[in-house]
């Protein structure tokens, strides 16, 4: 069941677009931001509120990467590896946390902490290489920067954890 | 009219309407303009760039496809750099092409294939491996291959816009695109195979036809779907006596491309495992095995006594709604002239004789509307029936009408049957709520208050509405039968311009039946058998004796056996105990039951005598649709041990000492043609694979009871008997519950 929170979202978001399906991306995004991912109801929901068939909804969802159809980790890892932070190390950046948290690309730790992208100009080229963790972006990182980000990390979860 | 657009296409000068697109323009004066995503009919898409073409004054190559032609416009297809386009068009859509065409289904009639073959690409600067993904099963119908895939969303197109499915979308982005169906990794539609039929390449392939041979290896021929009353024309790909495809290769005909499920999958009951071979013997309670000649002297011994004892009365005879014109009428002919009994009828799936008589009365016999009207009218008034399965090819012509040039779609029904969503106004109405409406909009009486949800309302606004429309095609289901046929033509003439009528009849020829008289108070082309001239006309014709009482309909056909007055039925291609849910005791007082059929059917067990009959593959003569075109039958194979229904009844005949001289279905043929009011064709239309409208014009004696005409409302994916002993059409999930999906 989606939040009845959710569902005022969808109905102030919907409100704003002369028309409807233009508010499919928001939606998702919103959708993903409260349950994590995007569930086979929200895409029917959203497909019924914007009025299109649901296979829509899922083609805008396999375009974006940032839209996901499974859980991903607490932390999901965005390193960018196009031109610039490519040509900046950005592929070790990748590499180095492929080896820390023990994934591969589109994978999560067993814990459900981490998730690993590799992905796409993020629009930070002045401070590549750069990775994205959830919303946060984090520029010029180097390996070491990489290895203290991660410890961090896994420090705020304990604190969340122990808060719950 | 609007003044033609004159332009010139590599030198040559071209006139043509307004509006036409340039790469259509090119092939009126036979330039081929290679294309992809371009399809006929569908929304332009402008995805795969092969079309490009230079035009003076404009400054890159522009899209023949998408390009509409305009005045004085100079085109050349032909220079170095419309080569070189398409050459590195060609090389981009094989970067990650398998090539593997000597194991692709598509090799041979490929469209990549042949541009390459035409355009060249032979070498490739992209060194890079190439994607691979692994085939997918979408359904036990249709595979799909990615790395064949080049991306031209035709499929996605024809599901959408010429189903109205909706099934496919596309996945994911760039190289990794791909076709996505709509329920996870498995699709749930109609299972059509338009797409496949439509994709240029082998990426989406036939779960019956993939990998079985090469396209060169078979032989083809064109014959006509045994499924539904439409007619489609279809062509069967035959190899080793076995039917392996079938597709309307060339796109001639009523439907164009199209073919649904029963049509493109549903013939492998030919090639079944079930098909009797032999003719089967009650000997001491069990059928055995027989001969041909075994079985036929039984029979006719059989039916002599029985004549001799009882007289002409003692028996019956029950006809087919798929077989030939030419058998039906022969079967007729012989109850009549040889047995000597009106005692002759079918299971009527539309009430075609009423539709006959009441154009008849308004003089109107003109107005019958054919697949091409239907798909061409500008307003459709639809009562009863659910075309998208009972008339697939009916329902997409609809739908080409309404998505084509804005036809207005009008449906009194009291299903919500999936056309709604083409309607401009749908009244739904209570169930068997159809023929109310009709009387009341005829004006014959007043609608209850809780016909229609919105109350009478609905109804004024659907009759206010017609009546601003003109050249309406009303088309109706068994709902409507009787004196409200009737009502309904009546009530349709005095709409504005040319109403035409379709009635809406089951299978591949029920309104054949019913034209060649396989009624027993109806001679062939709805003449009353009480009309004494009629039957004079007929009788000359065979010199020999029709008995001038009507028969007994089907019902008391039943009564009569029951009654133990009727002691020998003969059945050819039918199941009545199964369309008629006879209990086990109906039939029992026979002394002769003879089956002729395709399988061991539920009448068949119970029979003393069953012939096995050929399969609409493997005979010639021609069939009638729902509308009334007639289309030739052409035989495409042979089954050892089966025997047509015409060869079948000459052989009875013979035995009966007959001295009939039909030595084809031809010769049949050219006998309806001169006798059977309506059926005054010409012959080389028919044969080159024309479907010939026919305009009956008749009498015949009015409906008798209410429970003669019912359809056996088949879904998508049944069809009568036939559907049970084919494997395609029961290996599709869809199958299980054929009216309860969303799409
Ligand atoms: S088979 Fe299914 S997916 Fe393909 S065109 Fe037909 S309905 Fe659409
Ligand atoms: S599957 Fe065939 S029709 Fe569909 S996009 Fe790919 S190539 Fe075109
Ligand atoms: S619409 Fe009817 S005639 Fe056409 S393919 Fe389907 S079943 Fe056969
Ligand atoms: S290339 Fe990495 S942020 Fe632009
Ligand atoms: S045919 Fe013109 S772009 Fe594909």
């Amino acid at each position: 069941m989606l939040s009845d929170r959710l569902k005022a979202k969808f109905d102030s978001v919907i409100a704003r677009y002369p028309l409807k399906r233009s508010a499919i991306v928001p939606l998702l995004l919103f959708a993903q931001d409260e349950i994590g991912y995007v569930s086979d109801e929200a895409v029917e929901e959203i497909a019924r509120r914007v009025g299109v068939n649901p296979i829509e909804v899922i083609e805008d969802i396999g375009y974006y990467s940032m839209l996901h159809r499974q859980p991903v980790g607490k932390f999901h890892l965005q390193v960018c590896t196009n031109i610039s932070c490519m040509l900046r190390g950005g592929e070790k950046i990748f590499e180095h946390c492929a080896k820390e948290l023990g994934i591969e690309h589109k994978q999560t730790t067993p814990d459900g902490l981490f998730s690993l992208e590799e992905v796409e100009c993020l629009g930070a080229c002045c401070g590549a290489p750069a990775m994205q963790v959830n919303y946060d972006f984090y520029e010029n990182v180097t390996p070491e920067k990489l290895d203290a980000l991660l410890a961090d990390l896994r420090k705020k979860d304990q604190g969340s954890r122990i808060k719950d | 009219m609007a003044e033609p657009i004159k332009l010139s296409i590599d030198g040559k000068p071209v006139t043509v309407p307004p509006g036409t697109l340039l790469i259509e323009a090119a092939k009126q004066v036979g330039i081929e303009v290679p294309s992809f995503c371009y399809y006929p009919g569908l929304s332009l898409q402008g995805a795969c760039r092969m079309c490009l073409v230079a035009i003076e004054k404009m400054p890159k190559l522009q899209t023949a496809c998408t390009t509409v032609v305009t005045n004085g416009m100079v085109v050349h297809t032909d220079t170095p750099e419309v080569a070189n386009t398409r050459k590195s068009m060609l090389e981009f859509l094989l970067t990650n092409h398998p090539l593997d065409c000597p194991v692709c289904d598509k090799g041979g009639e490929c469209e990549l294939q042949d541009a390459v073959f035409r355009y060249g690409a032979a070498e490739t600067r992209f060194l890079e491996g190439k994607l691979h993904e692994e085939e997918k099963k979408f359904s036990n119908l249709v595979y799909y291959d990615r790395p064949r895939c080049i991306l031209c969303f035709r499929c996605i197109r024809v599901c959408d816009e010429g189903m109205d499915v909706n099934a496919y979308g596309i996945g994911f982005r760039a190289a990794h695109s791909e076709i996505i169906p709509n329920r996870g990794e498995q699709l749930e539609c109609e299972e059509c195979g338009m797409c496949i039929d439509i994709c240029p390449v082998g990426a989406l392939t036939s779960g019956t036809y993939r990998y079985k041979t090469r396209p060169w290896e078979v032989t083809y021929t064109g014959t006509i779907c045994n499924h539904c009353g439409d007619g489609c024309r279809t062509t069967l790909s035959v190899r080793n006596n076995v039917v392996i495809r079938a597709n309307n290769r060339d796109h001639s005909g009523l439907n164009g491309e199209f073919l649904c499920v029963k049509g493109r999958f549903g013939w492998d009951f030919v090639n079944s495992e079930r098909r009797l071979k032999s003719p089967l013997l009650r000997k001491n309670g069990k059928q055995e095995e027989a001969s041909w000649e075994e079985a036929l002297t039984f029979t006719v011994e059989r039916l002599k006594t029985i004549l001799a004892e009882h007289g002409p009365g003692a028996v019956a005879v029950i006809g087919s709604n798929r077989t030939t014109n030419e058998e039906d009428y022969l079967l007729q002919r012989f109850a009549r002239t040889v047995l000597g009994t009106n005692d002759i009828d079918h299971h009527r799936t539309a009430d075609f004789s009423s539709l006959v008589r009441a154009l008849t009365e308004a003089g109107a016999t003109d107005r019958y509307a054919t697949i091409e009207d239907i798909s061409a009218a500008k307003s459709l008034l639809l009562i009863g029936n659910d075309p998208t399965h009972q008339h697939p090819l009916i329902a997409y012509q609809i739908r080409q009408a309404v998505r084509q040039h804005g036809a207005r779609l009008y449906i009194v029904n009291s299903r919500e049957i999936k056309l709604r969503r083409q309607s401009s106004q749908y009244l739904q109405v209570k169930p068997q709520g159809e023929a109310e409406a009709v009387r009341a909009l005829a004006g014959q009486a007043p609608a209850a208050q809780d016909l229609c949800a919105g109350g009478t309302g609905a109804l004024t606004a659907l009759a206010d509405a017609l009546k601003k429309e003109s050249d309406t095609v009303i088309l109706f289901g068994d709902e409507i039968q009787g004196q409200t046929v009737n009502d309904l033509v009546t009530c349709g003439l005095t709409l504005p311009g040319k109403t035409r009528f379709v009635a809406l009849g089951d299978y591949a020829n029920s309104r054949g039946a019913a034209d060649m008289g396989l009624l027993p108070d109806t001679l062939p082309g709805y003449q009353p058998l009480s009309n004494e001239k009629a039957r004079e006309r007929m009788e000359s014709a065979w010199a020999a004796k029709i008995p001038a009482a009507p028969g007994r309909n089907i019902r008391s056909i039943f009564e009569g056996i029951r009654a133990g007055e009727i002691k020998a039925l003969l059945v050819f291609g039918a199941n009545p105990v199964k369309t008629f849910g006879l209990d086990n005791a109906a039939l029992t007082g026979l002394q002769l039951l003879f089956v002729a059929e395709l399988f061991r059917t539920e009448t068949a067990e119970l029979a003393n005598v069953v012939v096995p009959a050929a399969s609409f593959a493997e005979k010639s003569g021609t069939v009638t649709n729902t509308c009334g075109e007639v289309q030739a039958l052409k035989r495409t194979m042979r089954q050892a041990g089966t025997r047509s229904d015409l060869e079948i009844l000459l052989a009875l005949a013979r035995l009966f000492g007959q001295r009939w001289t039909y030595q084809s279905p031809e010769d049949v043929l050219r006998e309806i043609i001169a006798l059977v009011p309506g059926y005054d064709i010409p012959l080389p239309s028919l044969l080159v694979g024309r479907a010939v409208p026919t305009h009956p014009e008749g009498r015949p004696p009015a409906l008798e009871r209410p429970d003669l005409v019912f359809s056996s409302r088949d879904s998508l994916f049944t069809s009568g008997t036939l559907s049970r002993y084919s494997w395609a059409l029961n290996s599709v999930d869809e199958a299980k519950k054929p009216y309860g999906h969303a799409f």
